[in-house]
């Protein structure tokens, strides 16, 4: 079908006048109607046999809007106009940016009915370059997790290589969405992993720009100053492409990057050659406190995680590139305790202001008193993590706390981001160009299984929250199937703004292993 | 027990941009415009929207801290103020908190015990918050929302305690204004809230150097209110403190209606605003050059013009502060007093602060309305002086130049209101007089003496009101004093 095609391969038959966009648009949403089941709502009912084997990616479906994309980019076609660079690409967007006109819902009961007359920056871009939105996809509420099952939507999306799993999270809607092949391309978010964990969860690519390269403007935030938007797509050339039309300097967006954006496509077949890609052993263990007594605890990797890593370092060696080992990245063990205080700090702040008083959802039973009128509506209107991210955040932010939780974050971020500084330090005879790690300490994990447990979880991310300190990019690119028949990931790190070379050196893995489903184009 | 007073005032004045601090909203003047009007999504807090810092309420925020002499950062950080309430969309009111735009300035005032530096800890920017309207109608009560206000840029000036009186925070508080409006920073419009205070007033026993227990009052919205806060606290912490008492730290409110304060809250209750740094904005960056173009364009300051005129014009205080309160009103009088027009600076004060300042009342205008030029003024003042036209015929010139726009010279001569000084012609009038009034020239020479200013309102009738009034009476009391002998 269309719809398992890559992105750039649609454009190009667009293009070619082959196929029409709406021809395109058709099919994915015939693939959406075959294999998503119902929508995520506030009033689910029973969760049925049949919902637990289908993929649920969709909170809204906006076929009509798409439908009216779609018949734009065949005008343009037609007029002999340039269509732009992601014409005709079925995309989904990860509710947690606003779409004009659409629910926003930040898969959240207190926003369900907040439908804002913006769209968000990356999703404007995205427009204007023709790609054809289907709709909004299903996350973790306000991005707080790690499996997409917190959102108060349900039923929340299952992963499409074994519905009995979770499709990983935040982005777990737009993962699932593009490894379904339901639409080639999605937008999702990255604060701690969100993008790039349930990529590897779903065998897809996904990437976390540096921090300011694309615009936040309509993202939703949950901790601003770590919030990343970026691409999740089926190949690496895809996210390239995807990557190209949304990075760069909006003026909405004071923290985005006042730097010319590369080009991420002209080098994309470059190789490895001679490039200098590290091993850090500590990303092959989790270190994490025993809740018992605070002693730290090492956990090595499943051994299966850690031969998917060095294979491909093999892989990398073989075409050329210099293998370092030992790279020292002694700060990546603090990465999820700092990432507790400073996203629980911010996030905590960011929804002060869904209050009830404005839009969003405000308690039906009648109130008295303002502060009454406060506690009813959020407590009625977020749900369990929005609420422990509050407590918690409100808890290490007071007078009294700060010095020792969040300034002290803040201090330890620092050292993170000097991990990363060394290692690409061009200063450093044992400097690399990219680290080669895991992206996640195991495959999906079932439905249920570790949801609830907040702490668990949350260390599920160390080996990509590091990135978000550092607000360095990274990328996780499919690296073939567990013994558990799921997909893997590994990951890939880089200096500040170096997304072309990490595109480069994740599209040299994916040439040489052909990870990348190809089946071929047959002309109806 | 005497005490003394110890006040510290932070001074809210409202940026006059055209747009809002974060956003490109157009700031109105909230008493015209239709509640709501002037908002985006941006001053309203929606979600995934983000500030951004407007270049021009950083550039007067940059006159003011210059002006001020203060020592500006070269990267400030911006930081939320996190509460709830309906006049704050985000919950939270992005402002400067550990590293504000500038700090350590200094501000002279000048009071009945003479001069005073007044040291500025703090200038920093914030945006401001909406305006709430509580109604009350029988049984049902309700409050009404206004974001046109949320978001205007404010920029906050904090003295250190330096201040020892109600007269000391008066003319701190009115020079700070003054030089808000001379920078062209605020309007200084207070009916319109452009600048708000709050007072932090404590008392400590006479002699002592350290500070007692101090009481923040809020939502002081004029000078009036600010003065009686202050002597109403003063009274209140004396009376507790005469008694035996302790001063509670608290913050209070100005209840205007009522003139008194009240409870907001105590200490206990005292508000954890948990400041961190605003992460959707980068540290606001001033650089040598930038703060070197602006203190170039700085303007004669209010205090250094007030010294100078009351030097250079050798003007009394009162004198001096009326005509140094704005810019265009010392900028005339700078033009009227100059030598080559040659009159005396005390009388183009008074006709300045007297017949033009009751014109401009009346007709309701500021000194742009004013049809006359200081040129202009300057010959009808000199004609005065010389004796060209007497003190009344000058005012009533002034009054036609002001309606025609003609010149003093071209409505002394068209209208004959040329003074007569001729001394025989003078001479004459007073011996008509004199002649006619028999009666009255005997009673004055048998001792009437006040009869000699009947004599004079007699001849001045008799010439229209255009003789020189020296010559007459020089002239009438030379003839009287000859029938004497």
């Amino acid at each position: 079908m269309l719809c398992d095609l890559p992105a750039h391969e649609l454009t190009r038959l667009l293009k070619a006048r082959q196929v029409s966009a709406l021809e395109i648009l058709e099919d994915s949403l015939k693939r959406i109607d075959q294999v998503d089941g119902r929508p995520g709502t506030l009033t689910p009912g029973e969760i049925t046999a049949e919902d637990q084997c289908k993929v649920h990616a969709f909170i809204t479906l906006t076929a009509e809007r798409a439908r009216a994309q779609a018949q734009a980019v065949d005008d343009k076609i037609a007029a002999g106009e340039d269509p732009g660079a992601l014409a005709g690409a079925p995309v989904t967007i990860k509710d947690i940016f606003t779409v004009a006109g659409v629910p926003s819902t930040a898969a959240s009961r207190i926003l369900a009915n907040f439908i804002a007359p913006y769209s968000a920056t990356p999703v404007v871009r995205m427009e204007q370059a023709g790609a054809l939105v289907l709709g909004k996809v299903n996350l973790d509420e306000f991005t707080y997790g790690s499996s997409t099952e917190s959102s108060a939507f349900q039923p929340s999306t299952r992963n499409p290589w074994n519905t009995e799993r979770v499709p990983g999270g935040s982005s777990g809607g737009s993962a699932a969405a593009v490894a379904a092949g339901e639409g080639a391309l999605s937008l999702g978010t990255d604060t701690a992993g969100s993008i790039r964990q349930p990529a590897a969860f779903c065998g897809v690519v996904g990437m976390k720009p540096t921090y300011g390269r694309v615009s936040r403007y309509g993202l939703i935030a949950f901790g601003s100053s770590l919030d990343c938007p970026g691409p999740l797509a089926r190949n690496v050339r895809d996210a390239a492409q995807m990557l190209q039309v949304i990075a760069g300097r909006d003026r909405r967006d004071s923290t985005s990057a006042n730097r010319p954006v590369e080009d991420y496509l002209a080098g994309l077949e470059g190789g490895v050659k001679g490039l200098r890609i590290g091993l850090s052993p500590d990303y092959f263990r989790i270190t994490f406190p025993d809740p018992a007594n605070g002693e730290y605890i090492q956990q090595p990797l499943p051994q299966e995680i850690e031969a998917a890593v060095l294979r491909a370092a093999q892989v990398y060696a073989s075409l050329g590139a210099e293998i370092v080992e030992d790279v020292p990245m002694p700060n990546t063990r603090y990465g999820i305790p700092a990432y507790f205080v400073i996203s629980r700090v911010e996030a905590a702040s960011n929804l002060h202001r869904y209050d009830g008083v404005k839009y969003g959802y405000r308690t039906p039973k009648p109130q008295t008193d303002l502060r009454q009128l406060y506690r009813a509506s959020r407590a009625e209107g977020f749900g369990r993590q929005p609420k422990l991210r509050i407590l918690m955040g409100m808890y290490v932010s007071a007078a009294q706390y700060s010095a020792q939780y969040y300034q002290r974050a803040l201090r330890v971020r620092t050292l993170i981001r000097s991990d990363f500084e060394q290692a690409f330090d061009s200063a450093n005879p044992r400097r690399i160009d990219l680290l080669l790690t895991p992206t996640t300490p195991t495959t999906a994990f079932p439905m249920g299984a570790v949801y609830g447990d907040s702490v668990l979880m949350q260390y599920a991310d160390q080996l990509t929250v590091p990135a978000n300190h550092a607000g360095t990019p990274g990328l996780s690119i499919p690296a073939g199937l567990a013994a558990d028949g799921l997909p893997l990931g590994i990951q890939l790190l880089g200096a500040d703004f170096s997304e072309a070379l990490l595109l480069r050196a994740a599209r040299a893995y994916e040439a040489a292993t052909a990870s990348q489903p190809s089946e071929g184009y047959k002309k109806k | 027990m005497p005490y003394q007073v110890v006040i510290g005032l932070e001074v809210h004045a409202e940026l006059q941009t055209r747009s809002k601090m974060f956003c490109a909203c157009a700031v109105v003047d909230p008493t015209q415009a239709a509640p709501n009007t002037a908002v985006c999504p941006i001053c309203l807090g929606m979600p995934g929207v983000l500030p951004v810092v407007n270049q021009a309420a950083v550039e007067l925020a940059l006159r003011v801290a210059l002006a001020l002499d203060c020592q500006v950062a070269a990267s400030s950080l911006f930081a939320r103020k996190n509460y709830f309430y309906p006049d704050l969309p985000k919950g939270y009111q992005i402002s400067q908190y550990e590293q504000p735009l500038a700090v350590n300035g200094r501000l002279p005032i000048l009071t009945s015990q003479g001069e005073r530096i007044v040291r500025i800890r703090r200038v920093h920017l914030e945006e401001d918050t909406g305006k709430l309207t509580h109604i009350q109608r029988g049984a049902e009560s309700y409050s009404l929302v206004d974001l046109n206000r949320a978001g205007i840029p404010l920029l906050e000036e904090v003295s250190e305690p330096d201040l020892r009186s109600v007269e000391d925070a008066r003319t701190y508080a009115e020079g700070l204004r003054a030089l808000l409006r001379r920078v062209g920073a605020s309007s200084g419009d207070m009916e319109k809230g452009a600048i708000r205070f709050e007072a932090n007033v404590s008392l400590r026993p006479a002699g002592s150097d350290e500070l007692g227990t101090r009481v923040e009052i809020k939502n002081l919205n004029s000078f009036r209110a600010m003065e009686s806060a202050i002597r109403d606290q003063v009274a209140r912490q004396s009376a507790t403190l005469d008694a035996g008492g302790q001063v509670q730290q608290e913050t209070l409110g100005w209840d205007d209606l009522n003139n008194t304060t009240f409870s907001q809250r105590s200490k206990e209750e005292a508000h954890d605003y948990r400041y961190f740094p605003e992460p959707d904005l980068p540290p606001l960056a001033v650089d040598d050059v930038w703060q070197a173009r602006v203190r170039a364009a700085l303007p004669e300051l209010p205090h250094a013009q007030l010294q100078r005129f009351m030097t250079q014009y050798d003007l009394p205080e009162t004198d001096a502060r009326l005509l140094t309160e704005d810019a265009a009103t010392a900028a005339y009088f700078d033009h009227l007093a100059a030598p080559q027009h040659g009159i005396a600076p005390r009388a183009a004060a008074n006709w300045l602060l007297g017949e033009v300042f009751a014109w401009l009342n009346q007709t309701g205008g500021g000194m742009g309305s004013l049809p006359l030029t200081p040129a202009g003024l300057a010959e009808l003042v000199r004609l005065q002086e010389d004796g060209t036209v007497n003190l009344p015929t000058a005012k009533r010139v002034l009054a036609s130049m002001l309606e025609s726009g003609r010149g003093a010279g071209e409505i002394i001569a068209q209208e004959g209101l040329s003074q007569v000084s001729d001394g025989e012609l003078i001479a004459g009038l007073v011996h008509q007089v004199l002649d006619e009034h028999s009666h009255e020239l005997a009673a004055y020479l048998s001792g009437k003496d006040t009869l000699v200013n009947w004599f004079f309102g007699q001849v001045m009738r008799l010439a229209g009101g255009k003789a020189n009034p020296a010559v007459v009476r020089q002239e009438l009391e030379r003839q009287l004093h000859s029938k004497k002998a």
